[in-house]
């Protein structure tokens, strides 16, 4: 080995630095100020979705909370009326809770909804200072609503809103 | 025992009795058939077709009558078509195949034409879950259906069939189950189907809906959501309850149940019991309960409990700890030990009772049972003897009632008397009036109020009636309290004993006396001792009263006075009532779903109950509380576990002899089969795992001598003509302490009302819906007329526990003064 190899050796890396420095694109983020888009299946901070007429798709039925491997879900049904009606059909969850220190973000609640109301979302910047924090009820996880009018519960007419679980359209889906 | 019958199902050799269904016969030899219409309990109808399997017979010579031979063994032939299991009886060599690839396919075919209009909204179905339409489709349903969606049947969803039961008409599959059940087994044709083919719907035929107190069995067998309860509506889903093994507290048959129980945020986060579920014991409640055990737990809960003790200070209740209000009583009632009473009633357990009997006996007090009803002492000699099951009796038999209504105070024996009526029992029924198991009666006695002892009596005399009583089998009295107050019941278990012990039938399984109480555990309270009195005012006045678990104030003014005449009152309970309001010291209780203990039935039988829930503030157990009271006191007495004391009073009471905690908690194998795993078979009836209790021995079946002393018979009472004469009847959801707290049987309690025959009604000049003003010995209030034409004229029936106070007959006036 030659007294200069070192020398050429260091000089060919620096020139490669140089040379991805000057031709290539920058792939660090500016985080926080700068935030990576998740990937299309990501499974972040949970969301309750409402249908677009704002009705919360969630109807209490609990089975989230049943498959669940880590017990991290609480609900607690009650009774909908046209006068203060939360979902469409007779039931929706009164309670709503998801222990995030205890989810481990498998998404199995999302299976398991007959409805599609809790969803995985984007969201990973979960923060809490106590454990109480921790537990999102559905005040947290509701999704928001454009308008007021939106709201639940609300008063609807009767007999519109009688089914719980929307009716399948196609048997194969 | 019948003839038994060899079948072969799927290979397995099954012996089965004849006369057995092919369903419940490969059920005992643990081949599960599916069914939906099928229940063990009822007459098979063969509607739903869930059960087809293949059916072969030997074939025999029309000759010889003997099976043809083939290679050796009988020869075989199918039937070319599936049949049905369940209607289809045993047959010596019948083959069946349930699993056979023709089989299967039937019954897959079944669960597809049973979904084709079913909504599946198993989401949010209050059967989802423990469902056997969930279970059976699963297990033996197609993945797919091949009909179209868009020709599902819309119906209503939220039909109410009565205050207790909703329907929804999507859910049901005609299985008929429910209308079958109201018809065998509770005898009350209320449901119905209405329509036919796809929409066929069940209807509530009676008014108001769904009348019938055994309304909530139903939904146990109901094997889909059609029917669930409005108590339970949405309550949680079963997977997520916690079951735990108790005893009903409503009344003296003593069912099992289990609590279901589940933490709740509408309960701000305590563990609270979601719903009452009943569980199997075939010698006292079968799989049933009534509607009042099902759903009126609820006085357990709310607001009103009392959660730490209190003294008063200055003329007001204020809270105090354990130390303080245990030092104030025991100072007071030491002080005043001569005048000490211990007022109790049959709403504790049996260790309540007994450590409450062993600090007045030490003291040298008094120990009063809460009761209008006596003759306990008599139930303990003459009672049924161990091994007592009613399911057993029928043909041969013989069963008398005498002044009660069973329909009113105790259901489920309403219901297991009149199936041994159905089994050919001799059922004798004496009351005053008309009531609703006379339906069933081989015979009808109706006689005067005051008649009770003469009707018992005429027994001796030469009658078909006494005739037919007396050549019985076996045969058992009821005897309850309608009409009567302690000294009449007194005496009419007397000449009940008398009958029984003349004609024989004492000592013995399905013979003796039962007492149909007021209360769960009135029985346990004479076992232990205490007596009631016939007259309480006298004896709460100006002494130093000890009450738990009863609540005299509030039932009876002249009470209430007595007791603020007393010189000391303490109350122990698990709610505010009007008793613990003029409490000088209250300690708070644990009620019954919060602890553990035993009841004795009226049938004598010790069954143990556990706690389900944690109890509420600083509550504690009746005998830990009167054990801490009379270890101030000066007595020693035994507190830490209900078990320990159970342990004591089985060495001081002879008939608990040998008893203990475990012995209570065993179980014997059961049929039908029920529980979880055998939800489609059974119903939702839970399986018994924690004890079916142990049947005390009455004296005269332990050979002791048998003395019935004569009780003198008061004279009947006689109105004269401006006068009436007041009657007490009982009733089953009164305004007690038991019942007022479930908000949606408020229909089924109703108002206060005096009930009168039209003539006298005319006599008096008032009318069906007029308030009107009753009084009588001082007592009295006001009540609402209701004419009810089984009743004698110059009787006006009032009900107990609806707000005037009756214990006994008394003669009454219409409008009279009332104090108050
Ligand atoms: S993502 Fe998984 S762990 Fe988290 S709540 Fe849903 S089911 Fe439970
Ligand atoms: S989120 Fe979905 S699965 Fe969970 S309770 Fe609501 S409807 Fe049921
Ligand atoms: S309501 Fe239930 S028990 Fe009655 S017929 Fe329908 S499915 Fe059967
Ligand atoms: S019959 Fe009596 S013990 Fe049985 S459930 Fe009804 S009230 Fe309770
Ligand atoms: S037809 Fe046999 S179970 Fe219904």
């Amino acid at each position: 080995m030659g007294v200069f190899d070192p020398i050429i050796e260091l000089s060919r890396g620096l020139g490669e630095t140089l040379r991805s420095f000057l031709t290539e694109k920058t792939v660090t983020y500016q985080y926080p100020e700068e935030k990576r888009p998740v990937r299309p299946r990501f499974r972040g901070r949970h969301v309750l979705k409402r249908y677009d007429n704002g009705l919360e798709k969630c109807i209490g039925c609990s089975l989230c909370a049943a498959a669940c491997p880590a017990d991290a879900i609480f609900v607690e049904a009650s009774e909908n009326t046209n006068e203060k009606r939360f979902s469409p059909g007779e039931r929706y969850a009164s309670t709503y809770e998801i222990n995030m220190l205890r989810c481990i973000y498998c998404g199995f609640c999302e299976d398991a909804c007959p409805t599609e109301a809790i969803v995985l979302g984007d969201n990973y910047e979960l923060s809490f200072t106590s454990r109480e924090q921790a537990i999102y009820g559905k005040d947290m996880l509701l999704e928001p609503v454009a308008s007021e009018s939106m709201l639940t519960p609300r008063k609807v007419d009767a007999g519109v809103f009688t089914r719980s679980v929307p009716e399948m359209k196609d048997s194969t889906d | 025992m019948s003839k038994q019958v060899t079948l072969t199902i799927n290979g397995k050799q099954v012996i089965a009795p004849e006369g057995l269904s092919v369903a419940d016969a490969a059920k005992m030899a643990g081949i599960d058939i599916p069914v939906f219409c099928h229940h063990p309990k009822l007459e098979p109808v063969g509607m739903c077709r869930m059960c087809l399997v293949e059916i072969g017979r030997p074939v025999r010579d029309r000759a010889t009558g003997q099976f043809v031979m083939e290679n050796g063994q009988p020869k075989v032939q199918f039937m070319p078509k599936l049949e049905t299991a369940c209607t289809n009886k045993v047959e010596d060599g019948m083959v069946v195949l349930t699993e056979s690839a023709r089989a299967t396919d039937g019954q897959r075919g079944t669960v597809e034409f049973l979904l084709t209009s079913h909504p599946l909204d198993c989401p949010v179905c209050d059967k989802g879950g423990e469902c056997p339409l969930q279970n059976l489709t699963m297990a033996h349903g197609p993945g797919k259906s091949r009909f179209n969606y868009d020709e599902k049947q819309h119906l209503a969803k939220m039909v109410p069939l009565g205050e207790l039961i909703y329907l929804d008409r999507e859910r049901c599959i005609q299985c008929a189950r429910c209308i079958r059940f109201q018809d065998e087994v509770a005898g009350e044709a209320v449901l119905g189907f209405d329509e036919r083919g796809r929409h066929t719907q069940i209807i509530s035929v009676s008014e108001p809906g769904f009348d019938s107190v055994f309304s909530g069995n139903t939904t146990d067998i109901c094997p889909v959501g059609a029917l669930t309860t409005v108590d339970f509506r949405f309550g949680a889903r079963p997977w997520e309850l916690k079951a735990e093994s108790s005893i009903c507290t409503q009344c003296p048959v003593g069912c099992n149940t289990t609590l279901n129980t589940r933490r709740e945020a509408k309960a701000d986060g305590e563990v609270v019991v979601k719903r009452v579920m009943p569980r199997q014991n075939e010698e006292v409640n079968e799989i049933w309960l009534c509607d009042k055990g099902r759903f009126a737990y609820h006085y357990t809960e709310g607001k009103e409990r009392l959660t730490r003790p209190m003294v008063r200070k200055e003329e007001k209740l204020v809270r105090a700890s354990w130390d303080n209000a245990i030092k104030a009583a025991a100072e007071k009632l030491t002080a005043n030990k001569k005048d000490f009473v211990a007022l109790a009633s049959g709403r504790l357990s049996t260790e309540d009772l007994f450590n409450l009997k062993s600090l007045a006996d030490t003291v040298g007090g008094e120990a009063i049972l809460y009761s209008d009803m006596g003759g306990g002492e008599l139930t303990q000699v003459v009672g049924v003897g161990a091994g007592t099951n009613l399911g057993k009796m029928g043909k041969g038999d013989a069963i008398l009632v005498v002044a009660s209504d069973l329909y009113e105070e105790a259901p489920i024996w309403w219901l297991r008397i009149k199936q041994a009526a159905d089994r050919g029992a001799a059922l004798i029924v004496a009351n005053p009036r008309q009531t609703k198991l006379d339906r069933f009666a081989k015979y009808k006695i109706h006689y005067a109020y005051g008649d009770e002892i003469k009707t018992i009596h005429d027994f001796q005399k030469k009658s078909r009636i006494a005739d037919e009583f007396a050549k019985a089998k076996n045969a058992v009295i009821f005897y309850g309290s309608e009409g009567l107050g302690v000294n009449g019941t007194s005496a009419l278990a007397s000449a009940c004993a008398d009958l029984l012990k003349e004609t024989g039938h004492i000592g013995g399984a399905n013979n003796g006396l039962i007492g149909v109480w007021q209360r769960a555990n009135d029985q346990g309270a004479f076992e232990v001792g205490f007596r009631p009195v016939a007259d309480l005012e006298k004896a709460l006045k100006g002494k130093a009263v000890y009450i738990v678990g009863a609540d005299p104030a509030g039932d009876d003014p002249n009470y209430a006075r007595a007791l603020k005449s007393a010189k000391f009152v303490a109350v122990q309970d698990i709610r505010e009532t009007a008793t613990t309001e003029i409490a000088d010291v209250v300690f708070p209780a644990q009620a019954f779903t919060e602890r553990d203990g035993t009841f004795v039935s009226g049938e004598r039988r010790v069954q143990r109950f556990y706690a389900a829930v944690p109890p509420k503030g600083d509550s504690k157990p009746d005998y830990a509380i009167t054990c801490m009271l009379a270890k101030q006191m000066g007595v020693i007495l035994q507190g830490t576990s209900a078990a320990v004391v159970f342990e004591i009073l089985a060495h001081s009471v002879e008939a608990f002899n040998e008893l203990t905690h475990e012995t209570l908690a065993q179980v014997r194998e059961q049929w039908p089969i029920v529980g979880r795993s055998d939800l489609y078979y059974g119903g939702a009836t839970y399986e018994n795992t924690r004890g079916m209790g142990v049947q005390l021995v009455p004296l005269a079946q332990a050979g002791g001598s048998v003395k019935i002393q004569k009780v003198r018979k008061e004279a009947a009472l006689r109105p004269k003509e401006k006068e009436l004469l007041a009657v007490p009847s009982n009733k089953l959801y009164d305004r007690g302490v038991t019942v007022q707290t479930a908000e949606f049987l408020d229909g089924r309690i109703g108002g206060l009302y005096v009930s009168l025959n039209p003539a006298t009604a005319k006599k008096f000049g008032v009318e069906a819906g007029q308030v009107v003003k009753i009084s009588f010995d001082g007592a009295g209030g006001e009540a609402v007329v209701k004419i009810d034409e089984t009743i004698a004229t110059g009787v006006a029936l009032i009900p107990r526990g609806m707000g005037i106070a009756i214990h006994e007959p008394a003669i009454a006036k219409l409008g009279g003064k009332v104090k108050s």
